[in-house]
């Protein structure tokens, strides 16, 4: 087993550990942006597309680099384009056309 | 190593400490937005630096570079246009799209890997095994996850589709693609191999989704999330890249954390969710009222009443309250409710929805203010001092008989809705959920039952609510 492979393996079970550990403190509230927001992070197979466009030289390697960049884009700048929609509507007390006396009342009872 | 090669490398890793730390500001709602930017702010990086990399090797030519940039280019138009467009009911969909076209890219990576290698030199053991493993996982999410998008959009009917011999079949496709990869690796220049691994791993990816019911959606989607990440992780042991490795294995950790939760939310195991055949499709309502026990009807105005004059309401929404589109009439309701000083909160259950946390979205979308929604845990210690308890269009997570065993949901675990002081069920029939057996709450004495349409339903509270206090 060459040093370059268990470097990997080493990276790869340590980013594995690390997720477990940051994901499992995510509160149920938010999991669907976390889900979406994990979605777009593995867009980053797009760097991937980039590499295997750098070597393409054939039409079969050219339709493979072409199709995976289609692809990895859309994964990437939608999900990012969506979580981001999704997360901004997350407010901590509702601020369009509610009345100050509606607000009062919603703070009093959360002091509860 | 040269002085460009190391700068590309501390890119990378720059970018993998923004994905870390973009995921943990995501553990609370005022600071996840800027998780979201951090983690997009890293992927930006990652890929000028690549670009950087490809230019400054110059082995490109100017036809790669062509379908590199038209590619991204219409990709992320085509990306951008659905996120900005979609209606927060359709978001599993959209997530399991864009988890199709990542899985689909990374088996693509392997496959463009295999083809630049097909003529040259002996290829390496690291190198042909994780090629074989990228192509059958990348395929089987790639299949997997068009045919989930296709469920949950209703273009393909959303319950199990089953057929005889259905569980060997998946079994021989699953054995299949196993084995393909295995000798796919062994001699990584066959063609018939890597065409056995593709076709057997994408077939089976649309068997397996196929057999999986809309209510086990939830699981699913995460399922093929995490895989997805591993495809990602292993297309970087591919062509030996530490930032896809990393990325790829956050994804993979947190889709299998979510599985997980999902699975536990329902008693149930992977496994089992998998093998599918569980629970029909959306129900339809057509099933008459009055089919089963005894209930209480309850007309409007004195529901009204019983809401008015509570202190503490929780609101319990299910997917019927999503399906109506009725997410901004409830809200109303509760701020009528508000404004007479009675405390009003949201019990969420985590498969309410399509998937993971889905309730919550709808319901912030419609400006609930995220304070209110609870989650399981919280709320279910507060039933006991809750004077009504309003079901919107949820049914087997409310379901008492999960608490015995020998029924279709036992030991799921349910909101404790039947420990209010009283029970207000807004539902168009006494139609079954998934689980497809009576909900014996509705018989409970303290349960009046609403017959309406989720909508239409609360826009007659609400207007009952303000004819009783004159507002």
């Amino acid at each position: 087993m060459s040093t370059g492979l268990l470097t990997d393996l080493t990276i790869a079970v340590l980013s594995l550990l690390v997720g477990f550990e940051v994901i499992s403190k995510v509160p149920e509230t938010l999991h669907t942006p976390l889900m979406s927001a994990a979605n777009s992070i593995h867009g980053i197979v797009f760097v991937g597309a980039a590499l295997v466009a750098s070597t393409a030289h054939n039409a079969a390697g050219y339709a493979l680099a072409f199709v995976a960049a289609l692809f990895a884009g859309m994964n990437v700048v939608g999900g990012y384009a969506v979580t981001g929609r999704m997360l901004k509507m997350f407010k901590r007390r509702p601020t369009p056309q509610a009345a100050p006396a509606a607000d009062e009342a919603t703070s009093g009872t959360k002091a509860r | 190593m040269s002085g460009f090669d190391a700068v590309i490398k501390l890119v990378y890793v720059a970018a993998a400490a923004c994905f870390v730390i973009g995921l943990h500001l995501m553990n609370a709602p005022p600071t996840a937005n800027k998780g979201s930017r951090i983690s997009a702010a890293g992927m930006v990086a990652a890929v000028a630096a690549t670009v950087a990399l490809v230019a400054h090797d110059s082995s490109i030519t100017g036809t790669g570079w062509a379908v590199l940039l038209v590619g991204a280019v219409l990709g992320s138009g085509v990306g951008l246009g659905f996120a900005q467009k979609v209606k927060m009911t359709a978001i599993p969909q959209l997530v399991s799209l864009f988890n199709a076209m990542g899985g689909g890219a990374a088996a693509l990576v392997a496959l463009a890997g295999f083809v630049a290698t097909a003529s040259a030199a002996p290829v390496g053991g690291r190198i042909a095994v994780s090629t074989a493993i990228d192509v059958a996982i990348g395929a089987l999410t790639f299949s997997g996850s068009i045919v989930a998008c296709g469920k949950l959009q209703g273009t393909i009917a959303g319950r199990p589709i089953v057929v005889p011999g259905g569980r060997l079949t998946n079994g021989v496709l699953a054995a299949a693609a196993v084995v393909g990869a295995v000798l796919l690796a062994a001699r990584p220049h066959s063609v018939a191999m890597l065409a056995l691994a593709l076709a057997a791993s994408l077939a089976f990816g649309v068997a397996m989704v196929l057999r999986i019911g809309g209510a086990d959606m939830p699981v699913v989607i995460s399922l093929l999330n995490a895989l997805t990440g591993t495809a990602v992780a292993v297309a970087g042991f591919v062509i030996d890249n530490s930032v896809l490795i990393i990325a790829g294995a956050l994804v993979g950790a947190s889709g299998g954390i979510l599985t997980k939760l999902m699975a536990d939310a329902m008693n149930r195991s992977i496994l089992a969710i998998m093998s599918g055949g569980f629970g029909g499709g959306d129900s339809t309502g057509t099933d008459t009222v009055g089919a089963g026990g005894t209930v209480r009807q309850v007309s409007a105005d004195d529901a009204a009443i019983q809401l008015a004059y509570a202190s503490k309401v929780v609101i319990v929404p299910g997917y019927g309250l999503a399906a109506a589109q009725a997410q901004h009439a409830v809200r109303d309701l509760a701020q009528l409710l508000e404004e007479r000083g009675i405390e009003v909160s949201y019990a969420i259950h985590p498969v309410a929805g399509r998937m993971p946390g889905h309730m919550n979205v709808l319901l912030a979308e419609a400006d609930v203010p995220y304070t209110q929604l609870k989650p399981m845990d919280e709320i279910n210690s507060e039933f006991a001092r809750t004077d009504v308890a309003l079901v919107i269009g949820a049914n087997d997570v409310i379901n008492p008989a999960a608490r015995r065993s020998g029924t279709a949901v036992s030991g799921m675990p349910i909101l404790d809705v039947d420990q209010a002081k009283s029970v207000i069920v807004i539902k168009r029939s006494m139609g079954h959920g998934y689980a497809g057996i009576e909900n014996e709450l509705y018989t409970d004495p303290k349960t009046s039952m609403f017959f309406a349409d989720a909508k239409a339903g609360l826009v007659a509270l609400s207007a009952a609510v303000k004819t009783l206090v004159g507002g």
